[in-house]
């Protein structure tokens, strides 16, 4: 294609229009198309008055009734979000400072809070009250849940026996005198209606806990469709199966499947009660017996009668355990009642496990329904340590025996059960009871299960006072019976909650890690070790903490234990973390980094790296070049981003990009920016493969560049010159390697300007050349987010970017004149854009103010100590001759182009394009040329001719004119206002 | 089903003492207005007395059965013939309740052999084509309070192998002592019957514990009178091999309908025992009786 440009041989421009751009324009040589621009003045005249804010109270974001906003911050107890302005050191975010506290959105938030009922208040009250019994910190039922199911598993088969209905050997006598066919078939419809008995043995462990599901979906059909017996008898067999303690090991997960059965089922029950009551308007959350009425009552009544039939003492118990909430229905004392006695009656269960686990059920539904009752809780626990020799009982051991259960073993079941007792009767004790509750269970010999569940269940602060009390008892446990470092465990979960006393935690960590070093087994060393580093980091120095290190490397190598104790591994690195912040301290650990070498799994080692990096950037404050730390955070960063390839995702690409960069902002070398730079050459080899990474190198290695301008105050010295010269290299050779064209183009675009900046013309240059060649290759849809977009939008923007980037550009000497504009200009004529597009007119229209200010005297804007064209031509005719040529092949593009649109659907296309040109010559455009003026005219017909352009634009650019021709410059725009019509608003 | 009858009491828990009145309302649910032929309500009170075939023979057991004792019979026309319009219709009605002759209500008890029962029949009867329908609807009686008042009169017991009676081999027979008491043999029907048991010691492993139920029957005829004990019921106060020295509550809750104040008439007798059953592992079956005084207070 012929360059259209710097041939300037465009006479072919016939004029050849339409009626109404008849007389479009001629050539002028002599004077400028564009008008002279004062633009000191322009910008005196265009500034809007001044007027003083002061920011202390005024803000538009901040309510307008100021009255006194802290005290009212008091008042709503911490809703607010904003608690900056507590804290000194954090930087004072200025938006938050000047809302202080009544953000509008947190003050929604807040009030929605408050609940809005009528009967509120005595409603509130009960909650505030019930919140002071139980409140957030005690460890609620569901989060001990998941942890049991999880520890507790087995590959042993189990079975479910389930009868329902009647009893078949009762069924089967032949006393009854209903006809044999009769009764099978009577049968039948039982077994229809009731699933009747199903034994079903060989289950594995899934099969079961999916079995226990189908129940308790079973029960709530049932109930669903109005079958309450049905229902009951379901709940009834599920708890007969807690009696059943074959298969042992998985007795806690089988407890929590099927307390969970009851716990719906209680809650059934309940809710069906109460709407039986809601008939007039609901009761109240505090209502008592009186207000419950007659048939509620009875039938409420009829629950408790049918189970209190219940044949076996199991079932029996744990039922009407599930409904103990209902008895506040009939009178007031009947839930501690019944609490009384149920606890009583659990001392009916021979087998030590089952009776604990129901002396755990009914604590956990006590503390629901009334937790102020701590007298049946207490109850539970000393009947539980008088009962307590049971575990070592004859029948117990025979048990164990048959299925070869270890006694260890045997002991960790318990453990669940007496934590959840011990810590609801723990809660809010009184230290009296937890000293006394201590010295009972000193009383008892072989106690080492009862001290490991008081250590778990009492508060923390409690135990640690006594740390060495308890270290002793410890000692002085049976070996044969409850794995020690299970205790030892238990004591350090207290101790990294609470600090015992200062003289002693030197002692109490001696005495502890020398049982703990001597465990064989590497997961059980692994699991007490992890907890106890916690206290480590607390209370000692890295020294100590390097021990243990060394410790865990020691006991974790051999036999690559280390790969089945992954979690427990990354848990001590977590913990450590938080504790060493100063990463100079921290990496001058002997032990630390081949610790990290212990994490051989990759997605594992990654995962480790991330959280060290995450500490790094969270708690780095000022950049540092301490080589301990570069190197150490150089082979971590080096980890992840090695963990990178094909089939990473995006988003992990873009964390881990989001971490190295961080990294990269915290290096700094101070006023050595030699070494810097080589740092970041450094970097780029080692991160090649994360494009936001090498974005950031470029960024980085730009910004030296401008930061040694300001050191040298623009005054580059011969050896500061040849070092910027060496930035621009680096980022010229690093840009190609991005993948993303637009991040190139705009990184060649901002490495130019700041090559230019530092009067690197040839580098420079090169960049916006290297930009310029690259256009072409900018493909018409981009993938934004996964989708595709059209590249056309980004395009005009960079052009525009760039066009006012080559206002300041010198022309290079042996280069035409403009050269670059042209060449810019060629590849957009070049440029395939899309069908049916007026991007490339766009451009064109835009090139114009560009040309416009390059013809004036002197420029906008200029660079400190590069010369732009405005001295190098210094106003030469010729370059303004060149100027005007150029746009005249410009303006000749546009009207060729409205000419084609005038033809078909276009009509909408043109009416705007022609206004955003008449906008330029008007802006930019000399309209004392009489045939600039009437060229503008008739564009501005043309915008107003289909009817598609908007008034108020319209009006407003009138007054416009008609404002400017006040000055005394431009009225000659006042006879141009005269021939603008507007159109009339049919 | 387009029509539906339905006796509705205006008590929640349907017990009534003599001299009260039963009151309540007649529910008639139809879609369309209902021809009919009057509406009766008739109130029965019977005892149904069985002869169990163990204590005569079974000939005898099947035509001697005894005739049923009416205790109350009263029958009236809550409605004319005419007709019921369509939509949800109540009816009031109001039974006076009161013994016929000079025969005393006894209080509901359903049985084995003797059954005390009180039932409230609604007829409506309809023309040609349609179904007569008809609702009962029982309800229970209570006698009125007993005046004496209980005294509470605990019973200590204490079982070993030499308490036991109708031993085959005493010398098999494990060491065991089992020590406790009940609070009271003479119950309110109302409240739970208490207690307290301990093992104290015991060679063999126990298997369960159980208290039993027992109604004791005994209906006079003119050959003589049987005499029948059967279960109500059975409740375990323990399971498994239970800590020694410890005690084990004994408590129990009467099943309404099924017991009733201890009775004593001229024809028939309700009596109430409890068992307290002790399992050994090896099956072993030890138990020890304690009649009871059930009465309402």
């Amino acid at each position: 294609m012929v360059p259209l440009f710097p041939a300037l041989c465009c006479s072919g421009l016939c004029i050849n229009m339409t009626v109404h751009i008849i007389f479009l324009y001629m050539f002028y040589v002599l004077h400028r198309h564009s008008r002279a621009r004062k633009y000191e003045a322009e910008v005196q005249m265009c500034r809007l008055e001044v007027s003083a804010v002061d920011f202390s109270d005024y803000h538009p974001l901040k309510a307008i009734t100021v009255t006194d906003s802290k005290a009212r911050r008091g008042g709503r107890k911490g809703s607010t979000s904003s608690s900056s302005s507590s804290s000194s050191s954090v930087v004072l975010d200025p938006l938050s400072s000047m809302l202080d506290g009544s953000d509008p959105l947190s003050l929604f938030a807040a009030v929605s809070q408050t609940p809005a009922l009528p009967h509120s208040i005595s409603l509130g009250r009960k909650r505030r009250e019930k919140e002071e019994e139980v409140g957030s910190d005690f460890e609620p039922w569901s989060s001990k849940r998941g942890e049991i199911l999880s520890r507790f598993t087995t590959t042993e088969k189990l079975s479910i026996n389930l009868f329902m209905g009647s009893d078949k050997s009762k069924a089967s006598s032949p006393s009854s005198a209903v006809s044999e066919k009769v009764r099978t078939r009577l049968e039948e419809l039982d077994d229809l209606e009731e699933g009747s008995q199903r034994e079903l043995l060989n289950l594995s462990q899934q099969d079961y806990v999916n079995r226990i599901e189908e129940l308790n979906q079973s029960l709530k059909e049932a109930w669903g469709s109005d079958q309450k017996v049905k229902a009951l008898k379901i709940v009834i067999q599920c708890s007969k199966l807690l009696s059943d303690t074959s298969v042992i090991q998985f007795y806690p997960s089988k407890f929590v499947l099927i307390t969970d059965i009851l716990d719906t089922f209680g809650g059934l029950v309940y809710d069906r009660i109460w709407s039986m009551c809601a008939d007039p308007h609901p009761l109240p959350e505090s209502f008592s017996a009186d207000d419950v009425n007659d048939t509620a009552k009875e039938t409420c009544l009829n629950w408790f009668f049918k189970i209190a039939s219940i044949r076996e003492l199991v079932p029996r118990l744990y039922v009407e355990a599930a409904l103990l909430k209902c008895n506040r229905f009939l009178t007031k004392s009947g839930i501690q009642e019944t609490l009384q006695r149920l606890t009583a009656m659990i001392r009916g269960i021979g087998d030590p496990l089952v009776a604990v686990y129901a002396r755990a059920y009914l604590c956990r539904v006590g503390m629901e329904v009334a937790p102020h009752l701590k007298d049946s809780l207490n109850k539970n626990f000393f009947d539980l340590l008088a009962t307590f020799r049971q575990i070592h009982g004859e029948s117990v051991q025979n048990q164990l025996a048959q299925q070869r259960v270890e006694i260890p073993i045997y002991l960790t079941l318990y453990s669940p059960a007496i934590h959840w007792i011990l810590q609801c009767v723990a809660y809010r004790a009184p230290e009296v009871l937890l000293t006394e509750m201590m010295d009972r269970c000193k009383k008892l010999g072989n106690n080492a299960l009862l001290l490991n569940s008081v250590m778990w269940a009492f508060r923390a602060e409690f135990v640690a006072m006594r740390a060495t009390d308890f270290i002793g008892m410890i000692k002085d446990c049976d070996e044969a019976g409850f794995p020690k470092h299970l205790l030892f465990a238990s004591l350090g979960r207290s101790l990294s909650c609470a600090d015992p006393p200062e003289s002693e935690r030197l002692s109490i960590l001696n005495d502890a890690w020398k049982v703990i070093t001597k465990v064989r087994s590497p997961r059980d060393y692994i699991n007490c070790a992890e907890i106890w580093v916690e206290f480590t980091c607390r209370h000692f120095t890295k020294r100590e903490v390097n021990t243990i290190l060394a410790d865990i490397i020691k006991h974790m190598t051999p036999d690559r234990a280390f790969e089945d104790a992954y979690p427990q591994l990354q848990s001590v690195i977590k913990k450590i973390l938080p504790h060493f912040h100063d990463f100079s301290v921290l990496f001058s650990m002997e032990k630390f980094l081949p610790f990290l070498d212990m994490f051989q799994k990759d997605s594992v080692r990654v995962e480790v790296c991330k959280s060290i990096m995450e500490v790094f950037i969270k708690h780095q404050q000022e950049a540092t070049r301490d080589p301990v730390i570069l190197n150490a955070l150089l082979h971590i960063c080096k980890t992840m981003h090695d963990s990178v390839n094909a089939l990473t995702l995006d988003d992990e690409k873009r964390s881990l990009s989001l971490l190295i960069n961080g990294f990269i902002r915290m290096v700094s070398f101070g006023r050595d920016f030699e070494q810097q730079l080589s740092f970041c050459v450094e970097a780029r080899a080692t991160f090649c493969n994360l494009e936001p990474v090498i974005i950031h190198l470029i960024h980085t290695v730009n910004q030296l560049a401008m930061e040694t301008r300001c050191v040298m105050k623009g005054n580059h010295s011969r050896k500061t010159a040849a070092f910027v010269r060496a930035c621009a290299a680096y980022s010229f050779i690093t840009i190609p390697s991005l993948t993303s064209i637009f991040n190139r183009l705009n990184l060649y675009l901002l490495s130019g300007e700041v090559a230019l900046a530092n009067q690197c013309l040839s580098q420079a240059d090169a960049f916006l050349k290297a930009a310029v060649s690259l256009l072409p290759e900018v493909p018409r849809t981009i993938s934004i987010e996964g989708k595709q977009r059209s590249s056309e939008p980004f395009l005009l923007d960079f052009i525009n970017n760039f066009l006012s980037t080559l206002l300041v550009v010198p022309d290079h000497p042996e280069q035409g004149v403009l050269y670059l504009v042209r060449g810019l200009l060629n590849m957009v004529q070049d440029y395939t854009w899309e069908d049916n597009s007026d991007a490339k007119i766009r451009v064109y229209i835009s090139a114009l103010p560009l040309l416009a200010a390059m013809s004036q005297e002197s420029y906008l804007y200029t660079i400190p100590k590069v010369d732009s064209n405005e001295t190098l031509y210094g106003g030469d005719p010729k370059f303004i001759a060149e100027i005007n040529k150029l746009c005249e092949t410009l303006i000749g593009q546009v009207l060729d182009h409205l000419k084609g649109l005038g033809r078909d659907e276009g009509v909408r296309r043109q009416g705007s394009l022609a206004f955003s040109l008449f906008g330029c010559l008007l802006a930019h455009g000399d309209l004392r040329n009489n045939k600039l003026n009437q060229l503008a005219v008739n564009l501005w017909n043309l915008s107003h001719k289909h009817g598609f352009c908007d008034t108020r634009t319209s009006v407003r650019t009138l007054e416009y004119i008609k404002h400017q021709a006040q000055l005394a410059d431009l009225s000659h725009l006042s006879d141009m206002t005269a021939r603008l019509s507007l159109q009339s608003r049919t | 089903m387009s029509v539906s009858l339905d006796i509705r009491l205006k008590r929640a828990n349907k017990v009534y003492h003599e001299g009260e009145r039963v009151s309540g309302v007649l529910l008639v649910n139809s879609r369309d207005a209902l021809q009919h032929q009057g509406v009766s309500l008739s109130l029965e009170g019977l005892v149904n007395l069985q002869l169990s075939s163990k204590s005569v023979g079974v000939f005898e057991a099947f035509y001697n059965s005894v005739k049923p004792i009416q205790l109350v019979s009263s029958n009236m026309e809550v409605v004319k013939p005419g007709k019921i319009p369509a939509g949800r219709t109540e009816i009031p009605f109001e039974f006076p309740l009161q013994a016929k002759g000079n025969k005393v209500l006894y209080e509901t008890y359903h049985g084995v052999f003797v059954n005390i029962q009180y039932t409230l029949r609604c007829d409506m009867r309809r023309p040609l084509l349609a179904k007569d329908l008809s609702k009962t609807c029982e309800f229970m009686v209570h006698c009125q309070p007993q005046k004496s008042k209980l005294q509470p009169n605990p019973v200590e017991f204490s079982i070993t192998p030499e308490t036991l009676q109708n031993v085959r081999e005493r010398s098999s027979l494990p060491r065991f002592l089992i020590r406790g008491h009940l609070d009271a043999t003479s119950c309110a029907v109302t409240q739970p019957l208490t207690g307290e048991l301990v093992l104290e010691s015991s060679e063999v492993a126990i298997k369960s514990i159980e208290l039993q139920l027992v109604r004791v029957e005994t209906c006079g005829c003119a050959e003589g009178y049987a005499r029948d004990a059967t279960e109500i019921q059975n409740i375990q106060i323990a399971e498994g091999d239970v800590c020694r020295g410890l005690s084990i509550p004994i408590y129990m809750v009467f099943p309404r309908l099924f017991t009733c104040p201890t009775l004593e008439t001229t024809n028939f007798k309700v009596e109430f025992e409890v068992n307290i059953v002790i399992i050994l592992q090896d099956d072993h079956l030890i138990t020890e009786n304690f009649p009871l005084k059930l009465v309402r207070v």
